[in-house]
């Protein structure tokens, strides 16, 4: 019998196919070098390659969360029953920073609670105090006197643990380079370190060696303290900040994925048929883009509020009910998105209609649809990877935002936009809780810069003259 | 020229009717006027009573397109249809769900969102530009590989942090401007200064950059060779030449905007409390006042295909290719 | 000898790119006296412009200085600092560029841009400068020079903008002009009236002159010194007269016996086999090695240095280090393998076009109601036998294309017939016309445009025969696409491999077998060698008379270069806006025109021969638009012999033999 049972959520199954699409991507284009020439120009990008580094523990937590289950619930009769709560892989691994939850603030490394309390004393007066963290710090037995000198100490044994683990990892790729090219690793080494290697792997290195430098303490402090703190209902904002990951990997990849077949036939279809299917598929996609990017948004968000307010009948759990929410926002983002794509598609197919090679295959009375399917589209595909990637970014953005003004995703799912939304309610007060914004800051910016440097690499490598405005909302 | 621009103006027309009928489609399709009563009067447990009176004070009680039980002219303008969405090509928006006239709210609130968009806009545009043009000059140096890295840095911040964080820097920490609040007439500066600041910060990491790439595009062109070939100094090719046709790209993605700069900013104007169209429009969506929302898509869509139409304008002033054909 | 304007000493240029540097100039030296013309030929990729580029220190961000020197009178350009540099560009340097088109700032007036040339190099006052800029515009003749100030360059033609490109140049009295190909976008009429200014200016004001040309004939007409360019390096110098008269490196003398022309007719064009090697690599020995048909063992190993054939005719070869060698006969042996006479006597008519007109539509005004016609191709009557090859001969914009295009229907004709065995092609239905597709083909121009980049070779060369049910079963068709290639002359392995792999020579030959894949019965050439070097055009001309002769195909032959349509033609037709001029025998038509725009593009082609003392006849203006052609004889407005009703009535066709007619008033 299983201790669990899987929860497939739609978002879950949408963000494995993408998983397992892309893995069948790369397989089918190892095989073609004409396909491959662009991504070993991206594999000799350094900044490129330090942001894939950078990238790849935010999609690793990313698919952890992706895996819902219920756990079983320990019964007397022999008959399984699961638990309502739906749980993630990440929940499983974060448990000790999920359980253990506060009253309410507490700064990092704290102690004791943010605000005074009052307490009934031992001797049973009532005092106010700041009373101590029912977790954090609770293993000291005199948390002034021990406390630095026992973070520090944890925080050496990471940091220790994890230069180790990095140079165990460089010496392993240096071997692993060393036995490809028949060099000694001292001469590989070297190499690497002066940057002659044809992959930049002394970015890579840095990259691994920074992130190594943050987790390693990180997680030798974690099940000890809060590292950053907990918030208004005493939850751990690590914690937090782990789970608005996977919101953000969803809907900056699945936003652009939902729409992007639309995308790619109608943009396909105007550019080569012309005359009046290009009119109707132009008006369509001006009508859609007038309209300013926020308020359809916004508009097509509050329709499905109503909706799903009228029908939660359908919606049997909170989790469920978030997840459609997000998936539908992924859906109207990708609306919004979608028309750039298209016109971009167009103006590109508009060129390639005129090619030679496209008329040699009229001249054998190819059919239209062979014609767009073998010759059009496949020589559009990069423009479409490059959309794709550069709009990521993008989206993680637009979800803040769209959170802050209360269209973004459902307010039980914790993300970046409902953590920076809860935490400037506390802007005001003195002393300021900083932390919340402060870790949503942080995390924000490092995926959305590490997105953006591997989107610049990857459009270089692809088509460096193609030009994609940037600007959402 | 002036047939291309009435083709445009009755294109604009046809699109607004697009948008006219996708949005009566989204707010009484998706969900019938009785169910937006229910969600609004909150539970389930609401009289079909209470939904009734819900829908006629706010006008939602008549039939979507035909009305059966008037007559004449009167069968099809007094529906749903006629009030809520024709009616919005005649600018008569009508009352909100709260009852306030949305036309007057509009026509007040629109001042302070210019007073705000409009210096953010202009020297925005300048120092974007400035910025692109010093890049372009020194590219292939360090300053140029810096400035992009910047860029990058700049555009990967939220603008709700750029928000926050000058709130908390400028008003907080040096006291130099009010955090929030409005004034009229020559008071409201010491309101508007950081609001404006904040606004060109947080546009110059992608604006600089995609400048520069337009400008860099340019400079690879045969005749900016030809212009080196004359002898003329790198600025005067840079500022003459360079700057003359990258004005033509640039142009297409910054004249269509600026009607739209009227409905103001969203985040900008509620995290400031500056009573424009764009906090209007936030707290319409908070409330889920539905009627505001809908004028106000309408009016977005106005505004984007003026600054369409402005936009072909533009194009016959600067590129003498369009001028004489 | 007095010293040298110009000294270039040992330049190197490296191109920074994907891989190993790529060095485009490779220890380049030469020197330009004053008031000389001197010449850099060589094909596509030698290094020749880049060389110019590197006196001018124009180069593109990729590519960098290396080594060597430049000396303008005795003063090291590569050691100025850049503000010293400005002053002596355009002031004592100057350059004009291959595409005047794109060479042109498209937002600001010729007059702006050839002022802004003028008060660079110093302050003065605007009635000056004006004045100057007209008389400027006067020298490069430019009509009605005072309205062409106020004008913007996309409202004139190629030819106007080159001259003001020319006058820009001249703003400043250069001591030196560099000329990089400033006649190889334009077409062959204008190319003459290009030439004649430049050679007019540069003796009037005794200006020295670099000119940069992959045209031999060009070089006979323009230039006093030469130098060959090969992969990077110069590898043969001399007097214009001595090396027209006895080329020395085995690579130059190819470069002649490649021109393909009227008197090789009969037999195969010398062809240079290969491709130039890639210049990111170091050489051990000789750069033509590979490709040379008298290489000796040292030539493999040992970088040949300069010998001297006499006096100042220098070449890189070992051939010549000692005393002259056999080459002489060795060279003329190798004047190749003849070819059969081709086409047996005119066999049936294959496709009879009869009247075919393509017209396109101008939409304006603001219901978009159409306004008038591009008449691209109107009323133009065509008749091919099988085996046979007809050449359509005219410039660019004479719609000649068009009419390939328009008989296949890769664009709608309007109206006319289009006759292929019995069947109108152009009362075709789409369906019933897939049925015929298979006995008429093309290849095109662009072999970058031609081959999918995304399509395998072997696929790319299936899909027609999937698609109009040739070949048989699939073992069948593969066993054909083997035999396809073996016969345009690549291996059988290239089928799994992408465009991307193959040279321009070798992606038409590709072309070339994809159009046989349906065995057609006439192939429509639309300019199949225009994009490619003589060496390697002299290899597809050769195959596609070897196919010719082989298959009994039939070819319409498009083209703008006269030497290539009467090296491959039987039967010629001339094309002037729109419509045929004349039609003939290739003989009786280039040798004897009729009709004056014929006689002007035939005497206009310059020839490989600096002794020719050929009048050229000189057109008057432009290509009128094809939207309002002149009223009666298209080509009344630039005839020299234009009589009065020649504007009223278009002339009716006169015979001169068989088949020989011309549409001309002086007949009649």
């Amino acid at each position: 019998m299983m201790p669990f049972r899987f929860e497939w959520l739609w978002s879950d199954v949408l963000v494995w196919l993408l998983v397992a699409g892309a893995v069948g991507l790369a397989l089918y284009t190892r095989a073609r070098p004409h396909l491959r020439a662009p991504w070993s120009r991206v594999a000799r990008s350094p900044s490129g390659m330090a942001a894939a580094t950078v990238l790849v523990p935010f999609v690793l937590i990313g698919l952890l969360d992706s895996l819902h289950y219920r756990a079983a619930l320990p019964s007397s009769d022999g008959k399984v029953i699961y638990a309502t709560a739906v749980r993630s892989a990440l929940d499983r691994v974060l448990e000790p920073l999920r359980a253990t939850r506060e009253k309410t603030y507490s700064a990092p490394f704290a102690t004791h609670l943010y605000a005074k309390e009052t307490v009934q004393l031992p001797d049973g007066r009532e005092a106010r105090i700041y009373p101590r963290l029912r977790h954090g710090g609770a293993h000291l037995a005199d948390p002034h006197a021990e406390r630095g000198r026992d973070v520090a100490l944890k925080a050496f044994r990471g940091l220790t643990f994890a230069l180790m683990l990095w140079l165990v990892v460089v010496i392993g790729v240096c071997a692993m380079r060393a036995r490809h090219t028949a060099a000694d690793i001292e001469s590989v080494w070297r190499g690497i370190w002066q940057g002659r290697s044809e992959v930049p792997w002394r970015a890579v290195f840095c990259a691994l060696g920074m992130l190594f430098v943050v987790i390693g303490p990180v997680i030798a402090l974690a099940p000890h303290y809060h590292v950053l703190g907990t918030d208004k209902v005493g939850q751990d904002v690590l914690y937090q900040a782990l789970k608005s990951i996977r919101t953000g990997l969803v809907i900056g990849m699945l936003a652009t994925l939902v729409m992007l077949p639309f995308a790619l036939v109608l943009g396909v279809m105007a550019g080569y048929f012309k005359g009046w299917i290009d009119d109707l598929i132009q008006y369509l996609y001006t009508t859609l883009s007038s309209i300013p990017g926020v308020l359809l948004i916004a508009a097509a968000v509050l329709m499905m509020q109503v909706y799903i307010e009228n029908n939660s009948e359908l919606f049997p759990s909170t989790e469920i009910r978030a997840d459609v929410r997000l998936l539908a926002l992924c859906v109207i983002l990708g609306v919004t998105s979608w028309t750039g794509l298209c016109r971009l598609l167009r103006g590109e197919v508009l060129k390639l209609r005129e090619m030679e090679y496209i008329q040699a295959a009229h001249a054998f009375g190819v059919s239209h649809w062979r014609i767009m399917m073998r010759h059009l589209t496949p020589n559009v595909m990069h423009i479409v990877m490059i959309a794709l990637v550069m709009d990521f970014s993008g989206l993680v953005l637009a979800e803040a935002v769209l959170s802050y003004v209360g269209v973004g995703v459902d307010p039980s799912m914790i993300s970046f936009g409902t953590m920076i939304n809860s935490a400037r309610l506390e802007m005001a007060r003195e002393p300021m809780v900083w932390w919340s914004l402060a870790a949503a800051f942080v995390f924000m910016l490092t995926l959305v810069l590490a997105a953006n440097l591997f989107a610049d690499a990857v459009r270089d490598a692809f088509d460096p003259r193609l030009i994609i405005a940037g600007g959402r909302p | 020229m002036t047939a291309y621009i009435i083709r445009r103006l009755i294109y604009g027309v046809f699109v607004l009717i697009g948008v006219n009928v996708l949005t009566f489609a989204l707010f009484f399709f998706v969900n019938s006027p009785d169910d937006v009563a229910r969600a609004q009067l909150g539970a389930k447990r609401v009289t079909p009573e209470a939904v009734e009176k819900w829908k006629r004070e706010r006008g939602y009680h008549k039939p979507l397109f035909l009305n059966e039980k008037s007559t004449g002219i009167g069968r099809v303008t007094e529906t749903v249809f006629f009030d809520k969405s024709v009616r919005l090509f005649a600018f008569q928006f009508g009352a909100s769900d709260q009852g306030r006239n949305i036309g007057y709210d509009i026509s007040t609130r629109m001042w302070p969102s210019l007073a705000v968009q409009v210096p953010a806009f202009v020297i925005g545009l300048a120092v974007y530009i400035t910025f692109a043009l010093l890049m372009a000059f020194f590219r292939a140096t360090y300053i140029d590989f810096w400035g992009v890295v910047l860029c990058v840095l700049m555009m990967s911040i939220s603008a709700l942090f750029y928000i926050i964080g000058g709130q908390f820097i400028f008003g907080k920490l040096w006291n130099l401007v009010p955090i929030s609040g409005y004034d009229s007439g020559f008071d409201a500066i010491k309101f508007l200064a950081l609001p404006v600041l904040i606004g060109i910060i947080s546009g110059i990491g992608g604006n600089a950059r995609w400048y520069r790439t337009i400008f860099l595009e340019e400079i690879n062109k045969d005749y900016v060779r030809t212009a080196r070939a004359k002898g003329l100094s790198e600025v005067r090719v840079l500022f003459r030449h360079v700057l003359q046709n990258a004005m033509i790209p640039i142009l297409t993605g910054v004249v269509v905007v600026i009607p739209l700069l009227f409905m103001g900013a969203l985040i900008t104007e509620s995290f400031f409390g500056i009573p424009g169209l764009g906090s209007y429009t936030i707290d319409a969506i908070s409330q889920q006042d539905f009627a505001i929302v809908r004028a106000m898509v309408f009016l977005g869509s106005v505004l984007y295909i003026i600054g369409l139409i402005l936009t072909d304008i533009s194009y016959t002033l600067v590129d003498p290719r369009v001028r004489f054909s | 000898m007095s010293a040298p304007l110009l000294r270039v000493d040992g330049l190197s240029t490296l191109i920074r790119g994907d891989g190993a540097p790529v060095r485009a100039v490779d220890g380049v030296s030469f020197e330009i006296a004053a008031g000389e013309v001197y010449a850099l030929v060589g094909e596509s990729g030698c290094g020749k412009s880049m060389t110019a580029l590197s006196i001018m220190r124009l180069l593109p961000d990729a590519a960098s200085i290396a080594g060597g020197a430049v000396e303008l009178e005795g003063e090291n350009l590569l050691a100025l600092p850049e503000v010293r540099m400005r002053d002596v560009r355009g002031r004592r340097v100057a350059m004009i560029f291959q595409e005047p088109g794109l060479s042109l700032n498209p937002v600001m007036t010729v007059g702006a841009q050839i002022a802004e040339a003028v008060l660079c190099h110093g302050d003065m006052e605007r009635a000056v400068v004006d004045a100057k800029v007209l008389e400027l515009l006067e020298a490069v003749r430019m009509p009605d020079a005072r309205r062409r100030m106020a004008e913007y360059p996309f409202q004139m033609s190629g030819g106007m903008k080159q001259r003001v490109m020319i006058a820009i140049a001249l703003a400043c009295d250069p001591d030196l002009l560099i000329a990089d190909e400033p006649t190889t976008a334009l077409d062959v009429t204008v190319q003459a009236q290009v030439l004649e200014l430049l050679r007019e200016l540069q003796r009037s004001r005794n200006m020295a002159m670099l000119l940069i040309t992959h045209d031999l004939g060009v070089v006979a007409q323009m230039a006093q010194r030469v130098a060959v360019m090969y992969a990077g390096e110069i590898i043969e110098s001399a007097a214009v007269g001595a090396f027209f008269s006895g080329a020395a490196h085995p690579y130059s003398r190819k470069l002649f016996e490649s021109l393909p022309d009227r008197a090789g007719r009969g037999r195969a064009l010398a062809a240079i086999r290969g491709a130039v090697p890639p210049l990111n690599r170091k050489f051990e020995g000789c750069r033509f090695v590979e490709r040379c048909d008298h290489a000796l063992p040292r030539c493999a190993g040992v970088v040949p240095q300069w010998s001297a054939v006499d006096g100042r005719h220098q070449v890189k070869c070992h051939l010549y280090e000692q005393d002259r060698p056999d080459i002489e006969t060795a060279v003329a042996i190798d004047v190749a393998s003849p070819l059969p006479a081709a086409a047996p006597a005119p066999g049936e008519v294959l496709l009879q076009v009869k009247g075919l007109k393509v017209h396109f539509p101008i939409h304006s005004g603001f219901l978009r109601r159409i306004s008038g016609h591009v008449m691209a191709v109107d009323g133009v009557s065509l008749e091919i036998a099988a085996g046979r090859t007809l050449g359509l001969v005219g410039e660019s914009g004479c719609g000649k294309t068009t009419v390939g295009k328009g008989l296949l229907r890769l664009v709608e004709p309007t109206s006319g017939e289009v006759k292929f065995g019995g069947e109108d092609f152009l009362a075709l239905s789409r369906a019933a016309l897939r049925g015929q597709r298979r006995h008429v083909q093309i290849i095109f121009q662009d072999p970058y445009a031609s081959l999918n980049p995304r399509v395998r070779i072997g696929d790319a060369l299936e899909e027609g025969m999937i698609a109009l049910h040739a070949g048989g079963d699939p073992g069948a068709r593969q066993a054909r696409i083997d035999a396809l290639l073996a016969e345009v002359g690549l291996a059988a392995d290239v089928k799994t491999r992408y465009p991307h792999e193959f040279s321009g020579g070798q992606r038409q030959r590709i072309d070339i077998a994809r159009a046989l894949s349906v065995e057609p019965q006439l192939i429509v050439c639309d300019e199949p060698t225009s994009a490619l070097d003589v060496s390697v055009q002299a290899q597809i001309l050769n195959l596609l008379k070897r196919l010719q002769r082989d298959k009994g195909l039939a070819y319409l032959f498009i083209s703008h270069n006269m030497s290539v349509i009467e090296y491959m033609a039987d039967e010629v037709a001339v094309m002037y806006l729109g419509r045929v001029v004349e039609r003939g025998a290739v003989d009786e038509v280039l040798r004897a025109p009729r009709h004056p725009y014929t006689q002007a593009l035939l005497s206009a082609v310059p020839v490989a021969d600096p002794g020719a003392t050929r009048p050229v006849i000189q057109l008057a203006g432009d290509l009128p638009s094809p939207v309002k052609p002149p009223q009666g004889c298209h080509f009344h407005p630039r005839c020299s012999a234009a009589l009065p009703r020649c504007s009223s009535e278009y002339p009716d066709e006169h015979r001169f033999s068989a088949a020989h007619t011309s549409r001309c008033h002086l007949y009649d």
